[in-house]
Order: structure tokens, then C-alpha cells, then sequence
């Protein structure tokens, strides 16, 4: 409806504020500090993305922030879409999924420590107190440094508390479309003959490809970010940095803006593509609407 | 409803995967009521042999970290910082998002997709700019500073999902108000906000556990000193400084998610309604 200017000011005004000066404005007043020197002062051209590019530390970053989207997400969706569908036929639903999706409630940082209590370590001989530790010495085997063995065993052991804090978001949405699917429909399949398999992979998968493209780029922005399970858990050491924590890394412990900003532009542009795919959905779900 | 049925195979996946769920939590609650000598000799399943002998628990843990550790301190700084966050976030959002769904003015779309487009902008963006604005205006290390921050950190969702419940709701409704000789801020007051109550309750969950969960804005802007740290923050702190003290360690974990627990057994319907409101639909 229309409305005069000072209303639709009043109404937008403290938001359009916020949202400039929280979010706008720093963005792009990063992009510029990331052509700057530690102190954020003198130019230095591309010196801090040579440096983002080729340091080792940065390097290791990179590799374990590709490991976690490709683990990350195949888990997460995979898993999700698995509970999905198979909670659906049993009748104590609700409280499978409540226990898969309780994770989504506590911080980081709690998930941070009760896995790290889980892959504590002791002496083989000793007592073991974490629990994987205990299943693994009850199997037979040696005690497993989980957080220490790089680069596989840690930078897995950090990505399964990511997949058990998210799994219960996928599944929560992909549960929702796969229960939107009509009846009708996979009745008509059952009649035709089709086995349950043949009906997942040809009708519900199908039917409900959108949502999982949506949780899966949900997922890949959100993995691109993380930095709670790693500085608490290891803090990057042992070859589980993480770009995020690299960046808090040089604002903080080396004091250097220039790299710090060059390590969040990078972060930016590696997300912007999902931005803009982002937009592009919302654009065509507006028509359809 | 009727189910389609499942084999014992289904069942199992399920199970385990349940199992695999729920272990890791409950390892932390009974290891937070241990003695300390005990979590430190034996894994915390040893108490399954003899769950109800009530002599081998104690709540010296939660004392000490509530005390001299300083969670209890936390838990207070995390009530002081997330309640205004939570409300001022809603407040600001609701006016904005009512504008974006019914009033006509130029740019409106343009200026709702940069809104859509802020919803992913890393955080790791506007730390240094807006750190250095804080400590220049002395806001570093201040509640008010926390605050701010977080509502601008929080709102391209809570516009985004609030300007899509509020735009689902029937124009009619609006149009004879406005017909009636309604202002806009009647409109808004009087029809918008008491039919949105489950969205605004979405929401209000949604933010609440985002701020009380967050450890890197607090971080950055308040500063480990614990008069002002947020769970969250003197939690991670407790990592670094108790090392193998799983005792403490267990118990200051669960102190910080005692609340996001509550919050979830009690809402848990509006939380999952949110999650789905909030996903960009294909």
C-alpha cells in the first residue's frame, strides 16, 4: 500500500542503520584494510593474498577448509536425507529426530568439549576414560591419539562434531519436503511395479532435488566459516587450521590487519558465488509466488 | 498417521545412529557429577554397573566451577548480553520487515535482495573495521557495544523471515484497515504483530540460542576479561586453562548448555518451524 516517505522511513530507517554500518560498511572497509600493512596504515598491494596463497600455514587452511565442505556436507545431506526417510516409517519418529536434532541447541564450544572428553587419551596399559578410546582398546586395538594424528585422523575427528551438531538440520528439513511428496504419487509408482528402492531414486529423490540443493549450500556456507570447533578443540595445531581461525589468528596473536583482511576477503569471495545463487532463488521463488 | 513400515534393518540404523547421538552428551552429564579422582581413574560408563548407588555422585563440580571458575559469573553476563540482543533484534526487524512486505516505495525490492544477499556475509568480514570504530568510541568490551552488534549481526534473518511470515498474511486484511482510515503503525500493532505470534516465537528462540551460543563476537568485542565474558567465552577460556580437568570441565560445559536445553525440550515445535521458515526454498 502506499504510504508517505516519513513512514516508510520511520519503519526502515533503524534497520537500513544497522544493517550499513554492521555489515556494509566493514565489508567494505576489509576489502581495503586487506591491501594494507599490520598496522592497517601503508599500501602493500597483493603482498598479503602472495602471502594467504603461499604461506604453509595458509596452505594447510585451504586443504582442511576443502576437506570439511567435501566430508561436511556429503555427511550432513547424506545422512540427513538417510534419517529422513527411514524415521519416517517408525513409529518412535519424533523422538529419534528430537535426539538426532538436540546438538542443534548447545554451543560450539559445549560440543567442543564433551568430543573432546570423547576422544581423550590415555597411555596404552591405562585406563581409558574417553569413549572411543574404550571402544577401540575393548575391539583389541591400541589406544588412538584422535586430535593428534595428522592429517587424517584429526581433521576427521574435529569434522565428526560438525556433522553431529548439523545432521539434525538437514534431516529436519529434508524430512519436511520428503513428507510434502504426494501419496498419490508413490502409490501410482507401487501399482507400476516399482520396488522401494527404484521409488526413492526415481520418485522422491526427484520430487524433492530443490530442498537438497538448499541444504547443501546452507551447509557449505556454514562449513566455510567454522571456527568455534577448531579454536577450542585444537586450536590449529597439529595440521587442523581452518581459514577462519587463521584469520582470528592474525588479528589477535600476530596483530596483523593487512593478512587478517586478507584472509576474510578470500572467505568472502569463496562464498560470494553462493550469495549470488542465494539471490537468484529468492528472485524466482518471488515470481512463482 | 500411517507408516510404510521397516524392516529390522531400518530399525537398527536408526538406533545406532540415535546411540551415536545421544552417548557423548550423557558421558558429560554423569562425568559432571563424579568425584574428581573417579572421572580421572575410570571412564564415566563404570557407573552403568550400579546406576542408582547414589554415593558415587556429587555436585562439588558445579560448585566449584560455578564459584571459583567463574560460570556463574558467565551465566549472568550471557543472560545480561543475550536478552536485549534477542529483543532489540525482533523490534528493529518487525518495523522493517512490515515496511518491505506492505508499503509501496522505490527501491523496495532492490533493497530487500541486498538484505537476502547480507544474510551470508561471513563475520570474519567486519571484525577489524568495526573493533577499531569500538575501541576509538571506547565500546570495546562494553555490554552496549555486544548488543549492537548483535542486531546487526542478527537482523538480515530476522528480516528475512519475518517479511516473508508478514506477506503471507491476507492483504484484504490490510487494505480495508488502511480503507478504515488505519495508520500504518495501527496496522502494524493492532493486525500484523498478534497474527505473527508463532513467527515472532520462532524467531525470538532462534535469536536467543544464536547469541547465547556465540563465542566469536564475544570474543572479539568483549574481551576475555571475565567480569563481562558470556559462557560461551569463559567456557573456551576453562579448555585452555583445566586442561585434562574433565571434572570441572564437564560440568562448566553443561552449565552453558543448560539453558539452550531447556529452551529447546520446551519449544523445540517453534524451533523447527523457524528452521523451516528461514531455508531459502528452491
Amino acid at each position: 500500500m502506499r504510504v508517505s516517505r516519513s513512514w516508510t522511513w520511520s519503519f526502515v530507517a533503524p534497520a537500513l542503520f544497522f544493517l550499513g554500518l554492521y555489515l556494509v560498511y566493514p565489508t567494505l572497509a576489509t576489502i581495503h584494510t586487506s591491501f594494507l600493512d599490520r598496522h592497517g596504515e601503508g599500501w602493500v598491494g597483493l603482498t598479503n593474498y602472495v602471502y594467504a596463497f603461499t604461506s604453509p600455514a595458509m596452505r594447510t587452511a585451504f586443504r582442511n577448509n576443502l576437506l570439511w565442505m567435501v566430508v561436511f556436507t556429503t555427511v550432513t545431506v547424506g545422512l540427513g536425507l538417510l534419517l529422513a526417510v527411514l524415521t519416517d516409517r517408525v513409529r518412535y519418529e519424533g523422538v529419534a529426530k528430537s535426539i538426532i536434532f538436540l546438538p542443534m541447541a548447545v554451543s560450539f564450544v559445549g560440543a567442543g568439549v564433551i568430543w573432546k572428553f570423547v576422544y581423550a587419551y590415555n597411555p596404552p596399559g591405562a585406563n581409558q576414560i574417553g569413549l572411543l578410546n574404550q571402544i577401540v582398546v575393548a575391539l583389541g586395538g591400541e589406544p588412538v591419539g584422535w586430535l593428534l594424528e595428522q592429517p587424517w585422523v584429526n581433521n576427521l575427528a574435529l569434522i565428526m562434531v560438525g556433522i553431529w551438531i548439523w545432521t539434525g538440520f538437514a534431516m529436519v528439513i529434508l524430512s519436511a519436503a520428503y513428507k510434502g511428496i504426494p501419496k498419490e504419487l508413490k502409490e501410482a509408482a507401487r501399482v507400476d511395479g516399482a520396488s522401494e528402492w527404484q521409488l526413492f531414486w526415481h520418485v522422491s529423490l526427484p520430487y524433492i532435488q530443490s530442498t537438497i540443493a538448499v541444504v547443501a549450500t546452507t551447509m557449505i556456507i556454514n562449513v566455510l566459516k567454522i571456527f568455534d570447533i577448531v579454536y577450542v578443540m585444537t586450536n590449529g595445531n597439529f595440521g587442523t587450521e581452518v581459514l577462519a581461525n587463521r584469520m582470528y589468528k592474525e588479528m589477535f596473536q600476530f596483530r596483523n590487519f593487512g593478512r587478517a583482511g586478507a584472509v576474510a576477503v578470500i572467505l568472502f569471495l569463496a562464498i560470494l558465488p553462493l550469495m549470488l545463487l542465494n539471490i537468484h532463488r529468492f528472485r524466482r521463488q518471488e515470481v512463482e509466488r | 498417521m500411517e507408516r510404510e513400515g521397516a524392516s529390522p534393518l531400518v530399525h537398527l540404523v536408526i538406533i545406532l545412529t540415535c546411540l551415536v547421538w545421544i552417548l557423548p552428551t550423557l558421558g558429560l552429564l554423569v562425568s559432571s557429577v563424579r568425584p574428581a579422582h573417579d572421572v580421572a581413574a575410570t571412564g564415566w560408563w563404570t557407573v552403568l554397573r550400579n546406576p542408582f548407588d547414589l554415593t558415587q555422585y556429587t555436585l562439588q563440580n558445579y560448585r566449584e566451577v560455578l564459584g571459583a571458575a567463574g560460570m556463574g559469573r558467565a551465566f549472568v553476563n550471557s543472560l545480561i548480553i543475550t536478552i536485549p540482543a534477542t529483543l532489540l533484534t525482533i523490534g528493529i526487524a518487525a518495523f522493517a520487515a512490515f515496511a518491505f512486505a506492505w508499503f509501496q516505495f522505490p527501491g523496495r525490492d532492490a533493497l530487500f535482495l541486498v538484505v537476502v544477499g547480507l544474510l551470508v556475509v561471513p563475520l570474519q568480514m567486519t571484525l577489524i573495521p568495526i573493533l577499531r570504530l569500538y575501541s576509538r568510541l571506547g565500546l570495546a568490551g562494553t555490554f552496549v557495544g555486544i548488543w549492537l552488534a548483535h542486531v546487526g549481526y542478527g537482523l538480515p534473518f530476522a528480516i528475512y523471515l519475518l517479511r516473508n511470515f508478514f506477506g503471507s498474511l491476507p492483504a484484504d486484511l490490510f487494505e480495508s484497515a488502511f480503507i478504515d482510515g488505519a495508520s500504518p503503525l495501527t496496522a502494524f500493532f493492532r493486525l500484523a504483530l498478534p497474527l505473527s505470534v508463532p513467527a515472532l516465537a520462532s524467531l525470538g528462540i532462534f535469536q536467543f540460542l544464536w547469541v547465547w551460543n556465540d563465542l566469536l563476537v564475544g570474543l572479539i568485542y568483549l574481551g576475555g576479561s571475565p567480569s563481562v565474558a558470556p559462557l560461551t567465552v569463559r567456557l573456551s577460556t576453562l579448555v585452555g586453562s583445566y586442561g585434562q580437568s574433565w571434572h570441572l570441565l564437564t560440568a562448566a560445559a553443561f552449565v552453558s548448555m543448560a539453558v539452550p536445553m531447556a529452551v529447546f525440550f520446551a519449544l523445540q515445535r517453534y524451533f523447527v518451524r523457524g528452521i523451516l521458515a528461514g531455508a531459502v526454498k528452491g
